[in-house]
C-alpha cells in the first residue's frame, strides 16, 4: 500500500535533490571520456559579411592541435534542418535557406561558426583557433525587420527571393469579414508594440561530448538536450547520414532548458563528425559569451493589433499584423513559433468571433530565433491583454468587467483560430485571484503608497495557453516534420519493482519524483517502488521530449497507457494463480483479490510468477510483465489562468518595484502541487524578467550589446517579490487520462502583461496620460514616459 | 607547470595547474569535483561558489595558485560522513529551492556563508545577499523560503508583501 504522501495530489520531495544538492548531479561537462579532445569555434565578430580566406596552416602547427576544420570539410555533408514548414498566404511554401554545421562562403550573424580547433586541451583549441587567418568583405548588416523587407535591402541569403520568409495570414478566408467589422465597429482600440528579444539563458550552457567506437561503428553524442531522440532523428538523418542503430544520444541531468536545448545545433553535429574524423573523443563547452552569440534566441516580435467592440463593448474583431524575426537562420521549429504557436492563441480567454492574424517572419543577419518559455503564446497574451486594457481605459470601464463580460463560459468552444478549448472556467478562476490578491483593498494600498510619494498600479491578465502538444495529425497538416506522440515502456521486475522508460526529459521538472507517484497510485504500491530512466536513447523507446508544457499531459499519459498494459497482463496471471475469472479480479493497494471472495495474491507474488512461471498459464499468455505504450493526444490541452500584479512608481526615477503578484491558475488535475508551485515560480520569476528587465540588443551594425550577464540584465533575487499562487481553480482536461494540462509555461505567459498593466496604471494614478512603454520597462524608459 | 597544494574538504588535494588554471578549473578537472559549477565567464552567475578559508569566493575569480595552502570547501563537503544533507541542503529539499540542481551548489554555499555571518537575516537581506547568484528555475521564491527555513524562521505565511 502506497505511503499516504507518496500518491497523485501529494507534495512528495523530490528524490533527484539529494544528488544535485551534494554535488553529485552529473550534467554533460562532468563527463569526461577516455582520451578526449576538445573544440574550440572560431566565431565570425562581424554580423554579415563574404568569406575571401580561412587559412588555417599557421593554426595547425600550434602545440596540441590535432586537425582544424572549416566550411569545406563539411561540403558533403547535410545542413541544419528546420522540423516545420509553414505554407504562406498565397499556399506557397516558405523561403528556406541553407544552414551549413560551419560558414560556407558567407558569415550571416555575429557568432556563426567559421572553423573549429580540435586540440589536445581547451586552452591550446582557444590559442590556436587565434591563429586562424579569415579575411572577411564585409556587406551591409540587416537588422530592422521592416527594412530588412525593402526592395533594395540586402539579402541574408544570396539564393533566396528576398528577406521574407513568409507572409501567413490566419484565417485567411476571415480576412475581408474581419476587416469590415472592423470598419463598422462602435469601437477601435489599436495599440502597436514589441515583444522584445530575449535569451533564453538557462544556467548550465551548451555542452557537446562526441565519442565514435571503431570496433562498432557507432557513434555516441552526450549533449545538453530537452530531446534526445529529436536530436538523434535530425542529425542521423538529416545531417551525417548515420543510422539510428549507430548513433546513441545521452541527455544526463540537464541544467535548465526553457526551449533553447529543444533544438539541433551545428556543435552537436560537429563534435559526432568530428570525434570519427579525428578518431577521438571530442568535447565542446559553451562558455556563457559564446551562448549569447549560438543559442537560439526568443520572442521578438513587432505587432499592431486593432481590438472592434460594439455599442456594449462586447469584443467583435482582432486583427493583427505581425513581424517575426527569424534571424539569419531557420532554428529547428523557428518557422511555427510566430505562426501555429501564437495565431492559433489569439482568441484568448474571448469569444470574439472574428480573427484574423497576419505574420510576416524576415531573416536578419542576429542569431537564430525559435522556442522561448512559452513560445508564440506568451507574444499573443501580451498584444491581446494590453490592447483589452487600453480599450477598458478609452471606454471608461473596469478592466475586470470587460474581461468578464468577454469570457467564453461554454465548453467545447471552437475558436475561430482553429483550435477547440475543451474545458475552463474563466471567472472561476478570475474569482479565485479576486479574492486571494484581496483586489477589493487596493484603492487603500494606492493611498498608501501614494502617501509615501509612490505611484501604484494594479495590472490584470488572463491567459490560455494550447500545452500537450500535440496531436500529430493536426500538427502534420499544419507544417510540422514530425510527430508529437509520447512514448513510454513500464518495465516491471520479478521482485516487484518498476522501471518507467519514458520519451519525456526532465531538465528541472521532477518527473524522476512526479512520475513513479502516478504508478504509485495505479498500482496500489509505495513510490519508492518506481524507478524513471529517461534522457537515454538506448534505453528509452522513441518520443518526442519535453517543451510546450507535455511531459505529464502527453508523456505521463503515454506511462499510464503501458501501465494499464502492465495492469491488464498482471489481473490474467493472477486470475490464474487463485483460478478464478479475470473479469472478477481487483487490484487496489498492491493486491489482487477476487471479487466477492477473500482470495488475493500480492503485486509481488505476481510478479514473481511472470518471470518465474512454473505454475503459470503459458499457452495463453507469455512470460514476462514489460510494456510499451505511445500516446497521441487528440487535442492540445488549454490551461488558463487570471493575473494581478502591484507595482510602485518612483515618478522621481521611474524606476518599477513588485509589491504583490497574484496567479491563480487551472491546470486541471494536479500530481504534485509542491512542483507545480514551484514551475509558476519560476515562470513568473521569467516574465517579470521581461517585463523589467532583459533585453537583447543589437545595433544597426548587427553587433550584439548585451552578450553577458553584465550587459544582459537577468532577473535576481532582489528584483522578485514572494509570490502568491493558487490552482484549486481545476477544471480536468477531458482528452487525457489523467486530466491533466501542463504549468511549465503559464507563469511566464501570464505575467509580462499583468506587469506592464500595472505600470501604465499606475502612471495613470499619477496624471500620466500614457498608453504603453515597450517591454522592458525600465526606469530609463518609464521616466522618459513621464516626462514625455 | 608549477604544482599547488590545498586542502579540499578537509582532505589535501595537489596537482600540476598552469598559471592561467583557475581554482573552479581546478576542482572540477584536476580533483574531479563536478559539483562546482561554471555557469558564466563574467564572474555573475554564482554557481563556482566555494568557501576559501572560510570566505565565499567565486572560483572562477581566483586562480588555482592563488588557493596555495588555503582551507577550501566545496559542495561535496557539506552532507555529514554518513549523507545526512545539513540543514541548508535539507531545507532546500523541503521548501522546494530547486528545480534542473546547476546553480544550487552556489546557492546553498552562498547561504552558509551569509548565515555564518548573520545566523536570521530578513527576507530583504537574503534577496540582498544572493545578489550575485543566479537562478534561472525557481523565481527564487522558494530559495528565500529555504534559506529562511534554514535560519529556523517560521516559513508557513510567505506570499508578497
Amino acid at each position: 500500500m502506497p505511503k499516504d504522501h507518496e500518491g497523485i495530489g501529494a507534495s512528495s520531495k523530490r528524490r533527484e535533490d539529494v544528488r544535485f544538492l551534494t554535488g553529485a548531479g552529473n550534467y554533460t561537462d562532468d563527463i569526461n571520456v577516455n582520451g578526449q579532445a576538445y573544440v574550440h569555434f572560431l566565431r565570425s565578430d562581424v554580423a554579415h559579411g563574404r568569406l575571401t580566406k580561412v587559412d588555417t596552416s599557421e593554426a595547425e602547427g600550434m602545440p596540441g592541435v590535432i586537425r582544424v576544420f572549416t566550411g569545406a570539410d563539411f561540403e558533403g555533408v547535410g545542413g541544419l534542418p528546420c522540423g516545420w514548414c509553414v505554407t504562406d498566404r498565397h499556399g506557397q511554401p516558405m523561403q528556406e535557406p541553407a544552414h551549413p554545421v560551419l560558414a560556407q562562403g558567407k558569415v550571416r550573424h555575429v557568432g556563426d561558426p567559421i572553423a573549429a580547433v580540435v586540440a589536445e586541451t581547451a586552452e591550446q583549441a582557444r590559442d590556436a583557433a587565434e591563429a586562424i587567418e579569415v579575411d572577411i568583405e564585409d556587406l551591409p548588416a540587416v537588422v530592422d525587420m521592416k527594412a530588412a523587407l525593402k526592395d533594395d535591402a540586402t539579402k541574408v541569403h544570396d539564393d533566396l527571393s528576398s528577406n521574407l520568409c513568409y507572409d501567413w495570414g490566419f484565417v485567411e478566408e476571415n480576412r475581408e469579414a474581419v476587416d469590415k467589422a472592423i470598419n463598422e465597429a462602435a469601437h477601435v482600440t489599436t495599440l502597436e508594440l514589441k515583444n522584445q528579444r530575449l535569451v533564453a539563458n538557462p544556467m548550465e550552457p551548451r555542452v557537446a561530448v562526441g565519442d565514435f567506437n571503431r570496433a562498432t561503428g557507432e557513434h555516441t553524442l552526450y549533449t545538453t538536450s530537452q530531446n534526445p531522440h529529436v536530436i538523434r532523428l535530425l542529425m542521423g538523418a538529416f545531417v551525417l547520414g548515420i543510422p539510428e542503430h549507430k548513433l546513441r544520444v545521452v541527455a544526463p541531468d540537464v541544467g535548465g532548458g526553457f526551449g533553447s536545448k529543444i533544438f539541433h545545433y551545428a556543435e552537436e553535429a560537429f563534435c559526432t563528425f568530428a570525434a570519427k574524423a579525428v578518431n577521438r573523443p571530442v568535447k565542446w563547452t559553451s562558455s556563457r559569451s559564446e551562448a549569447f552569440i549560438s543559442d537560439a534566441h526568443g520572442r521578438d516580435h513587432v505587432t499592431k493589433i486593432e481590438l472592434a467592440l460594439d455599442k456594449d463593448n462586447n469584443f467583435t474583431a482582432i486583427r493583427t499584423e505581425t513581424y517575426a524575426n527569424m534571424g539569419a537562420y531557420l532554428s529547428t521549429f523557428a518557422p511555427s513559433v510566430p505562426t501555429w504557436l501564437h495565431g492559433t492563441l489569439m482568441a484568448g480567454n474571448y469569444k470574439t468571433p472574428l480573427i484574423y492574424v497576419n505574420v510576416k517572419a524576415v531573416f536578419t543577419n542576429t542569431v537564430p530565433v525559435d522556442a522561448y518559455r512559452g513560445a508564440g503564446r506568451p507574444e499573443a497574451t501580451f498584444q491581446l491583454e494590453r490592447v483589452i486594457d487600453k480599450a477598458a481605459r478609452e471606454l471608461g470601464v473596469d478592466p475586470i468587467a470587460l474581461r468578464r463580460q468577454n469570457f467564453v463560459t461554454e465548453f467545447p468552444y471552437a475558436t475561430p483560430v482553429a483550435v477547440e478549448y475543451d474545458t475552463g472556467d474563466y471567472n472561476g478562476t478570475m474569482d479565485v485571484l479576486e479574492k486571494m490578491a484581496d483586489l477589493s483593498g487596493f484603492e487603500a494600498r494606492r493611498k498608501e503608497s501614494e502617501a509615501r510619494g509612490k505611484l501604484r498600479g494594479l495590472g490584470l491578465n488572463c491567459y490560455i495557453e494550447a500545452c500537450g502538444i500535440a496531436p500529430s495529425q493536426l500538427v502534420g497538416q499544419l507544417g510540422a516534420r514530425a510527430g508529437l506522440y509520447e512514448s513510454a515502456t513500464v518495465r516491471v521486475n520479478a521482485t516487484g519493482g518498476i522501471v518507467v522508460m519514458t520519451g519525456s526529459h526532465s531538465h528541472g521538472q521532477g518527473h524522476e519524483t512526479t512520475f513513479p507517484q502516478v504508478i504509485a497510485d495505479m498500482i496500489g504500491i509505495d513510490a519508492d517502488m518506481v524507478e524513471i530512466e529517461h534522457g537515454d536513447t538506448a534505453n528509452t523507446p522513441m518520443g518526442m521530449g519535453t517543451y510546450g508544457s507535455r511531459s505529464i499531459a502527453v508523456g505521463g499519459s503515454a506511462m499510464v497507457r503501458a501501465a494499464e498494459k502492465v495492469i491488464n497482463k498482471a489481473k490474467k496471471i493472477a486470475a490464474h494463480l487463485m483460478e478464478a475469472s479475470e473479469a472478477d479480479i481487483e487490484l487496489k493497494d498492491g493486491q489482487f483479490s477476487v471479487a466477492g471472495t477473500d482470495k488475493s495474491v500480492a503485486w509481488g507474488d505476481v510478479t514473481l510468477a511472470a518471470y518465474v512461471p512454473h505454475n503459470y498459464p503459458l499457452d495463453e499468455i507469455e512470460p514476462g510483465l514489460e510494456e510499451t505504450a505511445f500516446y497521441d493526444p487528440s487535442n492540445f490541452t488549454y490551461p488558463a489562468g487570471a493575473y494581478a500584479c502591484e507595482v510602485e512608481v518612483d515618478p522621481e526615477t521611474g524606476k518599477v518595484e513588485i509589491k504583490r503578484f497574484a496567479a491563480a491558475d487551472d491546470f486541471g488535475n494536479i500530481i504534485n502541487p509542491m512542483i507545480v508551485d514551484g514551475q509558476v515560480h519560476g515562470g513568473i520569476g521569467q516574465g517579470i524578467g521581461q517585463a523589467l528587465l532583459e533585453n537583447c540588443v543589437y545595433d544597426e551594425s548587427g553587433q550584439i550589446l548585451s552578450a553577458s550577464f553584465m550587459d544582459y540584465a537577468m532577473p535576481r533575487a532582489d528584483d522578485v517579490p514572494f509570490y502568491d499562487v493558487d490552482h484549486s481553480s481545476q477544471t480536468p482536461c477531458t482528452h487525457n487520462p489523467l486530466g491533466v494540462k501542463g504549468c511549465g509555461e503559464a507563469g511566464a505567459i501570464g505575467s509580462p502583461p499583468a506587469v506592464v498593466n500595472a505600470v501604465i496604471d499606475a502612471l495613470h494614478s499619477g496624471g500620466h496620460k500614457v498608453d504603453h512603454i515597450d517591454m522592458p520597462v525600465s526606469p530609463a524608459r518609464v521616466w522618459a514616459a513621464m516626462n514625455a | 607547470m608549477p604544482q599547488v597544494s590545498m586542502t579540499v574538504n578537509g582532505k589535501p588535494a595537489s596537482g600540476d595547474v598552469e598559471g592561467r588554471t583557475l581554482l573552479s578549473s581546478f576542482l572540477r578537472d584536476t580533483m574531479g569535483l563536478t559539483g562546482t559549477h561554471v555557469g558564466c565567464d563574467t564572474s555573475q552567475c554564482g554557481a563556482c561558489v566555494v568557501h576559501v578559508d572560510g570566505e565565499a569566493v567565486k572560483a572562477c575569480t581566483m586562480f588555482a595558485l592563488e588557493a596555495e595552502g588555503a582551507e577550501v570547501a566545496t559542495i561535496e563537503g557539506q552532507a555529514a560522513p554518513d549523507g545526512t544533507l545539513n540543514a541548508i541542503q535539507a531545507a532546500f529539499q523541503e521548501h522546494h529551492g530547486l528545480q534542473c540542481g546547476f546553480c544550487t551548489p552556489g546557492m546553498v554555499m552562498s547561504a552558509a556563508a551569509l548565515l555564518k555571518d548573520n545566523p536570521k537575516p530578513s527576507e530583504a537581506e537574503i534577496r540582498d545577499y544572493l545578489e550575485g547568484n543566479l537562478c534561472r528555475c525557481t523565481g527564487y521564491h522558494n530559495i528565500v523560503k529555504a534559506i529562511m527555513a534554514a535560519s529556523g524562521q517560521n516559513v508557513g505565511a510567505i506570499a508578497a508583501e
